[in-house]
């Protein structure tokens, strides 16, 4: 436990020092979500229709960016290779980067969500339907973008690559997370889609990191 | 004495070249094996197999007479490897950098700052390490050797980079390491200028 604190302050520190790891990405939602008023136009009916969908890609098409550089630095200058060597320590390793990948994108999108309500035009209950489905959502996002940022490490342009590893494992989650926000929107159940959410958050968890354990193995031997 | 990391019959091959076969040796505790050849004569490709992150073509690495794959757990609790790369992120600080080996490792070290200051760092320690020279680096990296209680050590070119006082230090800590029953695996360019008890010398031949 004192090694896994030790180690998410590591992260936090240079999250700290590399600012634009965590900016960019929460930048980049905000302008693709402003983009599609401009684009086709600003009509709430229409908009509050394509809302979920328009979200739910914002924010995996963000995720996916911050995660590109997640492991770059710590392969190049050897980091990996002696905590691969070392063993003990490579898991908590792996769980601290997760957890902090998280911390800088998932929740960043969470709190302006707010801003995106009003930016769509979407009434109360979407967005608390649209809150819950990016904390459900979001640790999936995380999760598979450091899987897939593993697998790409060493690759010299591994940005593309990983973009197509990734995206269509997000075609589970971007279905059923845009599809519970419709159902709210015509105020049709929705804890259905909820509970596959939950579901695959949980199966991600515990799946997840012993995959990214296994990539960065791979990726050194 | 009791053999601590032996090879038998190791051999290497990279990208279709064989860069060495047929390598033997044996170390017990307090021995020193240094390993000398040519640019691309597999120094690294050889402590990386010892270190256990790639396996070798041939032959088998022996570590207390069991073959390394059986002990992996235990082989790496009592390793401590120093590849080519330094193993510091350049963002982080001196202090930072060593917070986290020391975490990784779960040892403790005493005072850092002392550390630090006893390797030529003082006042460098809290600013970001890219902004330090290559052998403030090296020496960075090096300090954990400090701190820590693993008695096998691999290093790949631990004297890359640093000045003469420092290789001097650092070879007078090699022989208390080996005097309290380490041992080192290392490589390097440049002679070994301290005496030291049992060493072992392995030269490579560039090979075509």
């Amino acid at each position: 436990m004192v090694m896994w604190r030790s180690l998410i302050k590591r992260e936090l520190q240079l999250l700290g020092r590399q600012k634009a790891d965590w900016l960019n990405p929460l930048v980049f939602f905000l302008l693709v979500l402003s983009l599609f008023p401009l684009g086709i136009g600003p009509e709430p009916g229409m908009l509050k229709q394509i809302a979920p969908g328009l979200v739910w890609i914002a924010a995996l098409l963000s995720v996916l960016l911050s995660a590109e550089r997640l492991f770059k630095d710590d392969y190049r200058y050897g980091v990996i290779e002696q905590l691969v060597a070392g063993r003990q320590g490579l898991f908590s390793y792996v769980t601290a980067k997760i957890c902090c990948h998280w911390l800088s994108t998932g929740v960043p999108l969470i709190l302006v969500s707010p801003l995106i309500a009003v930016l769509l035009g979407l009434d109360w209950q979407s967005w608390q339907v649209l809150i819950v489905t990016l904390i459900l959502g979001t640790p999936v996002l995380s999760l598979l973008s450091v899987l897939g940022a593993a697998l790409t490490m060493a690759a010299d342009k591994g940005g593309i690559l990983q973009a197509l590893i990734i995206l269509p494992l997000y075609i589970p989650l971007l279905i059923f997370a845009s599809g519970a926000m419709e159902a709210a929107a015509t105020a049709l159940p929705y804890t259905g889609q909820l509970a596959v959410l939950l579901a695959f958050l949980l199966f991600a968890l515990a799946l997840v990191p012993l995959a990214v354990r296994q990539a960065l193995r791979m990726n050194v031997g | 004495m009791s053999i601590i990391l032996a090879a038998e019959a190791l051999s290497c091959v990279r990208q279709d070249r064989v860069l060495f076969e047929n390598l033997n040796f044996q170390l017990s505790a307090g021995q020193v094996l240094y390993i000398q050849g040519k640019n691309g004569a597999g120094k690294s490709s050889l402590l990386r197999l010892l270190a256990g992150l790639s396996l070798p073509e041939d032959g088998q690495i022996l570590f207390h007479g069991k073959p390394l794959s059986s002990v992996a757990e235990f082989f790496a609790e009592q390793l401590l490897f120093i590849g080519h790369q330094s193993g510091i992120h350049p963002q982080l600080t001196a202090l930072q950098n060593l917070a986290f080996w020391s975490a990784l490792t779960e040892q403790q070290v005493a005072d850092p700052y002392q550390l630090l200051g006893s390797l030529g760092l003082a006042g460098l320690e809290d600013i970001p390490c890219f902004m330090l020279s290559a052998g403030q680096q090296r020496r960075v990296s090096l300090a954990r050797l400090w701190f820590t209680t693993k008695p096998l050590w691999i290093l790949d070119e631990p004297f890359t980079s640093l000045d003469q006082q420092l290789i001097a230090k650092l070879e007078q800590h090699f022989l208390q390491h080996l005097s309290a029953g380490g041992v080192i695996v290392l490589t390097s360019h440049q002679a070994l200028s301290a005496s030291y008890p049992q060493l072992q010398a392995i030269e490579l031949e560039y090979r075509w």
